[in-house]
């Protein structure tokens, strides 16, 4: 089996305009999207207390909206989670409460609105472990509701936070940058830089557009996607440089497209095996997972296209030449101890 | 040219029998097991308790699987349920004989059901994360600028009776947030004043200046002594805390210093949060009271008449009574430190106790005249008193006095440890609070593992399909990189999350990418028309920079994340960055040694088993130079 029988070089470079369009324009529209509709932050940034509440029964969310909106927290989203009968409610921050007294409080009411009350239930589990935990209990020993997750930031950590993911993402591409000036160039670092940065953009942009909550695993994800999406320009890199030195009389353009062509095999397995691994996560990892799990997969699609095409023309625009990768030439075969023989693939 | 030496195999070999060793104890689940400890912070456990509850269990006619001392519990593993309840009951109705006034605290828990021999190899099964488990998590924000407002305090009162001491007249000392101020009305009695106080107040840096008519002596911390100042209270505030989670009889509770000023708190299978915060912001009392010694509190100790009007009767850590006043001489709140250290004229170990300015007036009046009697400290915990110590006073004390005579350095340490552990040294705010139930931990250890599951699957199936043998030898490879990190995982103990279990699936379905490199790589010089031996060996030589440089680049971000992340990201971070490093090691090394194994010894290979090898019609084998579009070029 062999999927890729490419018998010569597709002339990607000469597309290089249309490319760098295109990109242009799904770029801005991000920008424009996070200007104007900003990133949905999850409790982790913003502070807040999230209450996660599963159900006997189909939540009723009308019911459950009203009771909550009754404590006055202000701007409070209630909304289903995973299944109809699991419930999730978000509240602000709030000055007048102690901010861990919040979660009980919320329960409590929901409790009573399902005509319970508040016990401590102590038992032990069936695989033998003591546990204590305070249930809704309405009747002889119906819960009608369990609460599953409460989560309770305060505004401080969540500001530590997103500082922290502007520092790491600082880190990441600066770190990127100088081994790739290092190992190669600094057109060409520059160049793989633009274009993952601008995947990470257009990640956010998806994230603002579609109000998806932005965690710190999105977060995860968008760095780990920068990473990798590196690697796609180090491999194509490489084989410009390959290429370079082998194939003397090939323009610039030509030389890129032989690289983009020769490494397409490759690209696309390993981005489709990465693919998979994701979307196994998308499908059965369940909601923590979720958000997670579609940043990597729009990371992983804007990768290819980002690092092949878009990556490539940077550095075709920036005016990448042979001298620029083969600085010790003199002999006509490649010296097998050149430092900077690169990698092929 | 494609077989390795047999010490590289050598190296194969054992680095895949570590890895099943530990990887081996994750498999086997958990097993019921009861575990004690201590219920008071004026009772420590040690490893000679276990004989006594072997003996229990024996007379009770139970057998556990074993019963060791770790960490500050100790734990017995038993085979069902119901030996595990009733090996409960036996244990607390032998080691709590009042159940009113429980000593020890003696719950059921759960325990790796991993035989005993892996634990001796320290083959231990990862910890699972609260998200994985259930639990409350706390991350505690200790107020450092009280603990050294608390600190500056106890230097006021330490100042004004120095310069008492030495007759220096001085118009006032005065706290200035943390900044200590004495005021002087002429220059000659402040320098007097410097160099006394620079000398006995070495943590604070002093200088002078002049305010209108009155010259000023300010003393601000030094960053070093501030510094020294903070981490004792945090590390204060730990042990407090770890005396006070003992109570819930949490199997593997955390608690944590994190940053400079926090404190992370984890307790796994904890779900009442209410009580949980309730032991944890519960305050325990110091006090200092006499001993009554007169003729009737010595019969009421005897047990021959009531306890005397005024007094109360308590009990000593060996639990022998005694008789004190109801008068509170001192409380806690006094107390500013309590160091274990060694006597100054005999070298016999001693605990050293500093009170502020107030508690050493008062000290030095009380000890006056009762020199030669008993003084006694007690601990107040759940409303319940209990006598720590109760030294004979020997001479006038100060603000400044020793604990000593006929202990040990250990149980200096102890004591000294149980009159800071009454109380936090600094307060604690909750700034983040979790809580997962256990339905919701056992739903993510299966969803996590299904993305696991299937997604593996998927990719082997693929790459089976795909190159055939080196397919397989890749999907191997793979397997090995997961064993492998698994291993690592639980030998360093690291936490298992569910970010970490993201992180595995994704660490895998990048991984892949070095035998695609591969792989693609043999086929390319197959294509070029190498023969089979020389297209393996020039196939994987050739792809492997290209491997280190993506995995270094992937890693530049992994490190990043380790470096800033906190909570998911961190988790993520662990699991991805030791798995870069695992597939370097798996995707080449393995892979290869299973391609030699299998292809190296056959010295006329005709073909590899690599899927096809297509050429493009009429193109020579080695074409030289590609043109660029019109003429074929190799693909």
């Amino acid at each position: 089996m062999e999927f890729f029988r490419i018998r010569r070089d597709i002339p990607f470079m000469r597309h290089a305009l249309v490319f760098n369009v295109v990109s242009f324009v799904t770029f801005a529209l991000a920008v424009f999207f996070l200007v104007t509709r900003g990133l949905h932050l999850s409790i982790e940034f913003t502070g807040g207390t999230v209450l996660e509440v599963e159900y006997a029964q189909a939540a009723n969310l009308e019911k459950v909206r009203h009771t909550v909106d009754q404590l006055g927290f202000g701007e409070v989203q209630v909304q289903n989670f995973g299944t109809s009968r699991d419930v999730m409610v978000r509240l602000p921050v709030r000055g007048n409460i102690k901010q861990t007294d919040v979660a009980p409080l919320v329960f409590d009411k929901l409790c009573h609105a399902e005509s319970g009350k508040v016990v401590t239930k102590q038992y032990t589990s069936p695989k033998g472990e003591q546990v204590s935990r305070q249930a809704c209990v309405a009747g002889a020993d119906a819960e009608p509701m369990k609460l599953s997750r409460t989560e309770v930031v305060g505004p401080a950590v969540g500001d530590e936070l997103a500082s922290d993911g502007a520092k790491a993402l600082g880190f990441v591409v600066l770190g990127i940058m100088i081994y790739l000036a290092f190992r190669f160039e600094w057109k060409f670092s520059v160049a793989a830089i633009i274009a993952n940065l601008h995947d990470v953009v257009i990640i956010l942009g998806f994230f603002a557009f579609f109000q998806w909550e932005f965690s710190l695993a999105v977060l995860a994800a968008v760095l780990a996607v920068l990473g990798y999406s590196v690697n796609e320009s180090v491999v194509i890199f490489d084989r410009i440089r390959e290429a370079f030195r082998k194939y003397r009389k090939l323009t610039t353009p030509q030389v890129i497209d032989h690289a983009i062509t020769s490494t397409m095999s490759r690209t696309i397995i390993t981005h489709g095996c990465t693919q998979m691994m994701v979307l196994s996560m998308l499908f059965f990892g369940g909601p923590t997972l979720h958000y997670f799990a579609v940043a990597l997969t729009i990371g992983i699609l804007f990768g290819i296209y980002s690092s092949v095409f878009v990556a490539a023309a940077i550095a075709m625009w920036l005016g990448v030449k042979r001298e620029d990768l083969i600085k010790m030439t003199g002999n006509k075969d490649h010296d097998p101890n050149d430092p900077n023989a690169g990698a092929v693939v | 040219m494609n077989r390795y030496p047999w010490w590289k195999y050598t190296i194969l070999g054992l680095a895949l029998l570590i890895g099943l060793v530990y990887t081996l104890p994750n498999l086997y689940g958990e097993a019921p097991a009861v575990q004690v400890s201590s219920g008071k912070a004026t009772l420590k456990l040690d490893a000679g308790i276990v004989p006594r509850i072997e003996q229990v269990l024996a007379s009770a006619g139970l057998k556990p699987d074993f019963v060791q001392f770790e960490g500050n519990s100790v734990k017995a593993r038993f085979g069902s349920i119901d030996e595990q309840t009733k090996a409960k009951d036996a244990i607390t109705k032998a080691l709590n004989p009042d159940a009113a006034d429980a000593s020890y605290i003696v719950a059921l828990n759960l325990l790796s059901r991993s035989p005993t021999w892996l634990a001796s190899l320290h083959a231990l099964p990862m910890y699972l994360g609260l998200d994985l488990r259930g639990g409350v998590h706390f991350l505690m924000q200790v107020d450092m600028k009280a603990a050294l407002t608390k600190k500056v305090e106890a230097f006021t009162g330490d100042a004004r009776t120095l310069l008492r001491d030495k007759n220096i007249r001085h118009a006032g000392v005065t706290r200035d947030g943390n900044n200590l101020v004495v005021r002087f009305r002429d220059q000659a009695v402040l320098n007097q004043a410097q160099a006394l106080l620079t000398e006995q107040l070495g943590e604070l840096q002093w200088a002078a200046t002049a305010d209108g008519a009155d010259f000023v002596l300010t003393g601000v911390f030094k960053p070093a002594a501030a510094k020294a100042v903070q981490d004792a209270a945090i590390k204060q505030n730990i042990t407090t805390l770890h005396n006070r989670v003992n109570e819930l009889g949490t199997s593997e509770p955390v608690i944590q210093q994190q940053g400079a000023d926090r404190v992370v708190v984890q307790l796994p299978g904890v779900q009442d949060t209410a009580r949980a915060k309730d032991i944890i912001g519960r305050t325990a009392t110091l006090e200092l009271r006499m001993v009554n010694t007169s003729a009737e509190a010595l019969e009421a100790i005897r047990g021959g008449g009531p306890v005397p009007f005024g007094s109360e009767r308590y009990l000593d850590r060996d639990g022998s009574p005694i008789i004190v006043f109801r008068q509170v001489i001192l409380t806690g709140d006094s107390l500013t430190d309590a160091q274990p250290g060694f006597d100054g004229q005999n070298h016999e170990p001693a605990v050293h106790l500093t009170v502020d300015a107030k508690g050493g007036r008062i000290m030095r009046d009380v000890s006056r005249e009762n020199v030669g009697k008993r003084m006694a400290i007690l601990l107040f915990e759940k409303g319940k008193g209990e006598v720590v110590t109760a030294p004979v006073i020997r001479g006038e004390l100060g603000n400044r006095f020793q604990i000593s005579g006929k202990m040990s350095t250990a149980e200096a340490a102890d004591t000294a440890l149980l009159l800071r552990a009454g109380s936090l040294a600094a307060a604690m705010d909750i700034i983040e609070e979790r809580t997962i139930g256990p339905t919701l931990g056992a739903d993510n250890i299966a969803k996590g593992f299904a993305s696991v599951g299937y997604g593996f699957a998927v990719i082997a199936l693929f790459m089976c399909g795909y190159y055939l043998l080196f397919g397989v030898f890749s999907t191997l490879a793979l397997a090995f990189n997961l064993l492998l990190l698994v291993a690592v995982l639980s030998m360093i103990q690291a936490t298992l999350t569910l970010p970490g279990i993201a992180a595995i699936a994704l660490t895998l379905g990048m991984a892949i990418d070095a035998n695609v490199l591969i792989n693609e790589r043999v086929r390319e010089e197959l294509r070029a028309g190498a023969t089979a031996q020389a297209a393996i060996s020039a196939g994987y030589e050739r792809a492997f920079a290209t491997i280190l440089d993506s995995n270094i680049t992937t890693l530049i971000a992994g490190l990043a994340l380790l470096a800033f992340g906190s909570g998911f990201v961190r988790g993520f971070a662990v699991v991805h960055c030791l798995g870069i490093i695992t597939s370097m090691f798996s995707a080449v090394m393995f892979s290869r040694g299973l391609v030699n194994l299998w292809y190296g010894g056959k010295k006329r290979l005709k073909s590899v088993s690599i899927g096809q090898v297509w050429r493009p019609a009429g193109a020579a084998a080695a074409a030289d130079e590609p043109a660029a579009d019109d003429t074929p070029a190799k693909a």
